[in-house]
C-alpha cells in the first residue's frame, strides 16, 4: 500500500510522460532512458538514486533543457518544452532553472562574484543589479568574504557553494542538483546539503541525485532508476490524468 | 545580452590570453601598416608627378614637325627639311588668330661643345627668341636674356643654364667658344631643377637666327615650337587654335594630312608615371596580401578559442546564453582583434609615413582617408574571421558542449 503522497495532491511543476533517450555512435545505440514518466510537483524535495549509468544525469540533462529527449515529453510549468524556440530555452535556463553540476562547471578565468553573475548576464539585468544580486547570493552561501576568488583559489567545497550561489541567483523555481557532493569532502558535502535543504525551506522545487541514504532520507521523497527506467518512486509514475 | 557586456566580457577574455591576443594583433598590425605605406608611396609618386608638371608648365603645347597619323610613325614633311618655321611661331602669338595663346617661341637644338679656356662641356645648344623665357616659365638670375634686337640681328651671345656655366667656369661678361665661334655669355638662368632624364639646368640658349646661320647650320628650319596657353583650363581652346592656324599657314585642307604634331606636357608625363603607378600596384597588391594572411591569423586564433573553450561555451548556454549571444561574443571578440590591429597599424603607419622619408629617398604622403579606411579594413577583416568560428560555437548543444574534455 503506497502512502497518499503529497505530491500528488500539489499542482506539477514539471512531468515527463514515457521519455527515451537513445545515445548513437556509429552501428552502437544506447538506450540511457526507456520510457520514464515523471512527475513533480511545486516545492518538493526529490531525490534520485541508482547504480552508476542508470541514467540519472542524463534524466537531469533532460529535465534542466541541456538535452532533448529521443521521444516522449516534457512539460514544465505547463509548457511543451520541445515547443521552444532557442531563446524561449534559454530564457528558461537563466531564469526557471538553476542547474549544480558534479564537476562545478565554474569558469576559471572569472572570480567567484562573476561567476554568479553569469545567468543574470543572459537575462538582462543592469550592471548594478547583477553585482549585487550575486553578492547576496554569495552572502547566502556563507562566501561573502571569498568573492574576488577564482575557482583555483577556492576548495572544491567553496566551489560547489559558488556554483550553488550561481544555480540561485536569478531566483529560479528549480533547483536540479547532479551528485552535489560527489566531489567533495564529508564535511563540505553536509553544508552543501544544508543549503539545498534551506532553498527547499523557501519553497523551491529541488531535484538532487545523490549515492547517500541519509541525503535521500532527508527528502521528502526517493525516485530509484536502474537501466534507464524508474523501478521505485512512492508517487504512482502513470499520474492520473 | 547587453551589447556592453558582450564587448567586457570579449575584453577580458582576449586579456586573459595577452601574448597569443597580442601575436594575432601583431598579424593585422603588419598589414594594416603595410597598406598605410604603400598608398602613401602611391600618393607620393603622383603628387611628384604632378609638381613636376606644373614645375614643366602645365599650360604648355609642344608642337613639333611630322605627322604620327600613318602607319609608319612619324613621318617628315618634304624631305629632310622641317616643316615648322620661325613665322610659324611668330604667326601664333598673335592675339586675333589665337586669343588663347599667350606666348609661342620657335626653338631649333643641337648638341655642341662649348670651350671656355681650359675647360670644354658638351650640353644641348638650343636657338629660340626673347619670349622663351616666358613661354617656359624660366628666369634669369645673373645678367639679361637676348632681345628681340638680339635676335633679329644675328648676336653672338649666349645664356647658360647654372649646371653649364659651373661646369665651364664661366660668369656674364665670359666668352666661350662653340665650333670656333666666340659667343659672349650676356646671362645665367636661375635654376629648374630637373624633369625626369632632363637636366633643365644643363643648356646654352642663343638668338634663334644665330644657331641657324651660324653654329648648327641648320637653315631655317625650326626642331619645336613651344605654346603657352593663357591658363590651363584654356589648354583645349589653344590647341584647336594652333591646329586650325597652322593647317591654314601649310595650306592644307585635311587634319588627318597635317605636316606637325601637337602634344601636351602631361601627356608625356603622363606615360611615365604609368610605371609608378604599376609598381604601386604592385606594392598595394604586397600589401594586401598581408592583411588577408593577418585575417586568417584571426581566424585561426578564433578557431583554437573555439576548440579550446567549448566547455565554457556550454556552460554559458546552460546559463541561459543563446546561439546569438556565443556568435556575439565571439564576433566582438574577433573585432576587437582587427580593431586594435587596425589602429595599431595605423599609428605606425603613420610615424613610418613621418620617418621614412628622413631615411630615404622616398616621397610619401599620408591619406587620411587609407589611415581611417583601414582601421575600418581591420574591423572588417576581425569580422569576417569571425564569422565561421562563432558560428561554429553557436551551434554547438548546452550538453554536448560542456561533457567536451
Ligand atoms: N554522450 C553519451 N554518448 C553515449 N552514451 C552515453 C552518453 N552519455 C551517457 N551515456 C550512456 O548512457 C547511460 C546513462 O548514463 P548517465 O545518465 O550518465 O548515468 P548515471 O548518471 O546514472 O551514471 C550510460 O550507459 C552511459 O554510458
Ligand atoms: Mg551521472
Amino acid at each position: 500500500m503506497a502512502p497518499e503522497h503529497a505530491s500528488a495532491r500539489r499542482s506539477a511543476l514539471l512531468e515527463l510522460e514515457g521519455i527515451w533517450k537513445t545515445y548513437r555512435s556509429g552501428a552502437l545505440a544506447v538506450d540511457a532512458l526507456r520510457g520514464v514518466s515523471l512527475r513533480v510537483g511545486r516545492g518538493e524535495f526529490v531525490a534520485v538514486m541508482g547504480p552508476s549509468g542508470s541514467g540519472k544525469s542524463t534524466l537531469m540533462h533532460i529535465l534542466g533543457c541541456l538535452d532533448v529527449p529521443s521521444a516522449g515529453r516534457y512539460i514544465l510549468e505547463g509548457r511543451d518544452v520541445s515547443a521552444l524556440d532557442d531563446g524561449q530555452l534559454a530564457e528558461v535556463r537563466s531564469r526557471r532553472i538553476g542547474f549544480v553540476f558534479q564537476q562545478f562547471n565554474l569558469l576559471a578565468s572569472l572570480d567567484a562574484v562573476r561567476n554568479v553573475e553569469l545567468p543574470l548576464l543572459y537575462s538582462d539585468t543592469s550592471r548594478a543589479d547583477r553585482r549585487r544580486l550575486a553578492l547576496e547570493a554569495l552572502e547566502r552561501v556563507g562566501l561573502a568574504d571569498r568573492v574576488d576568488h577564482r575557482p583555483g583559489e577556492l576548495s572544491g567545497g567553496q566551489q560547489q557553494r559558488v556554483a550553488i550561489a550561481r544555480a540561485l541567483v536569478s531566483e529560479p523555481n528549480l533547483i536540479l542538483a547532479d551528485e552535489p557532493t560527489g566531489n567533495i569532502d564529508s564535511q563540505a558535502s553536509a553544508e552543501v546539503m544544508n543549503l539545498l535543504l534551506d532553498l527547499h525551506g523557501e519553497g523551491r522545487t529541488i531535484v538532487v541525485i545523490t549515492h547517500e541514504a541519509e541525503v535521500a532520507a532527508t527528502a521528502g521523497r526517493t525516485v530509484r532508476m536502474r537501466d534507464g527506467a524508474i523501478v521505485g518512486d512512492p508517487v504512482p509514475s502513470g499520474a492520473p490524468a | 545580452m547587453r551589447m556592453g557586456d558582450t564587448l567586457m566580457s570579449g575584453f577580458q577574455s582576449l586579456s586573459s590570453h595577452r601574448l597569443r591576443s597580442s601575436l594575432t594583433v601583431l598579424g593585422i598590425l603588419i598589414g594594416i601598416a603595410a597598406v598605410i605605406l604603400t598608398v602613401g608611396f602611391g600618393e607620393g609618386a603622383s603628387s611628384s608627378v604632378a609638381a613636376e608638371i606644373s614645375s614643366l608648365g602645365s599650360n604648355l603645347l609642344i608642337v613639333q614637325p611630322g605627322s604620327t597619323t600613318n602607319s609608319s610613325g612619324v613621318q617628315l614633311g618634304f624631305g629632310s627639311a622641317s616643316t615648322l618655321s620661325v613665322e610659324d611661331a611668330v604667326a601664333l602669338t598673335s592675339h586675333y588668330v589665337a586669343p588663347d595663346v599667350a606666348g609661342a617661341v620657335p626653338v631649333v637644338s643641337g648638341s655642341e661643345e662649348l670651350v671656355a679656356g681650359s675647360k670644354n662641356w658638351t650640353t644641348t645648344l638650343t636657338g629660340t627668341t626673347a619670349g622663351y623665357l616666358f613661354v617656359r616659365s624660366r628666369s634669369v638670375g645673373d645678367g639679361s636674356f637676348f632681345t628681340s634686337a638680339q635676335v633679329a640681328d644675328g648676336a653672338d651671345v649666349v645664356v647658360l643654364g647654372a649646371t653649364t656655366a659651373q661646369e665651364l667656369d664661366v660668369g656674364v661678361g665670359s666668352t666661350v667658344d662653340v665650333n670656333g665661334l666666340p659667343l659672349q655669355v650676356i646671362g645665367i638662368l636661375d635654376t629648374a631643377g630637373s624633369s625626369g632624364s632632363t637636366d633643365e639646368d644643363d643648356m646654352a640658349l642663343v638668338p634663334i637666327s644665330t644657331a641657324q646661320l651660324q653654329v648648327l647650320g641648320s637653315g631655317s628650319s625650326v626642331s619645336t615650337i613651344y605654346v603657352k596657353a593663357v591658363s590651363n583650363q584654356a589648354l583645349g581652346a589653344a590647341y584647336q587654335e594652333v591646329d586650325g592656324e597652322l593647317l591654314a599657314l601649310h595650306h592644307i585642307s585635311t587634319p588627318a594630312d597635317a605636316d606637325f604634331t601637337i602634344t601636351t606636357q602631361q601627356s608625356l608625363v603622363a606615360a611615365s608615371s604609368s610605371v609608378d603607378s604599376t609598381l604601386t600596384k604592385l606594392l598595394a597588391g604586397i600589401a594586401a596580401l598581408s592583411l588577408i594572411v593577418g585575417g586568417i591569423g584571426v581566424m585561426n586564433i578564433m578557431l583554437v578559442a573555439v576548440t579550446e573553450r567549448v566547455r565554457e561555451i556550454g556552460l554559458r548556454k546552460a546559463v541561459g546564453a543563446t546561439a546569438g549571444d556565443i556568435r556575439r561574443q565571439f564576433l566582438s571578440e574577433a573585432s576587437m582583434l582587427g580593431l586594435s590591429g587596425g589602429l595599431a597599424g595605423a599609428l605606425i603607419g603613420s610615424v613610418g609615413a613621418e620617418v621614412l622619408p628622413h631615411w630615404a629617398d622616398v616621397s610619401l604622403s599620408l591619406s587620411p582617408v587609407a589611415v581611417v579606411g583601414s582601421v575600418v579594413v581591420a574591423v572588417g577583416i576581425g569580422l569576417m574571421s569571425g564569422v565561421y568560428p562563432a558560428t561554429r560555437a553557436a551551434r554547438l548543444e548546452p550538453i554536448d558542449a560542456l561533457r567536451n574534455e
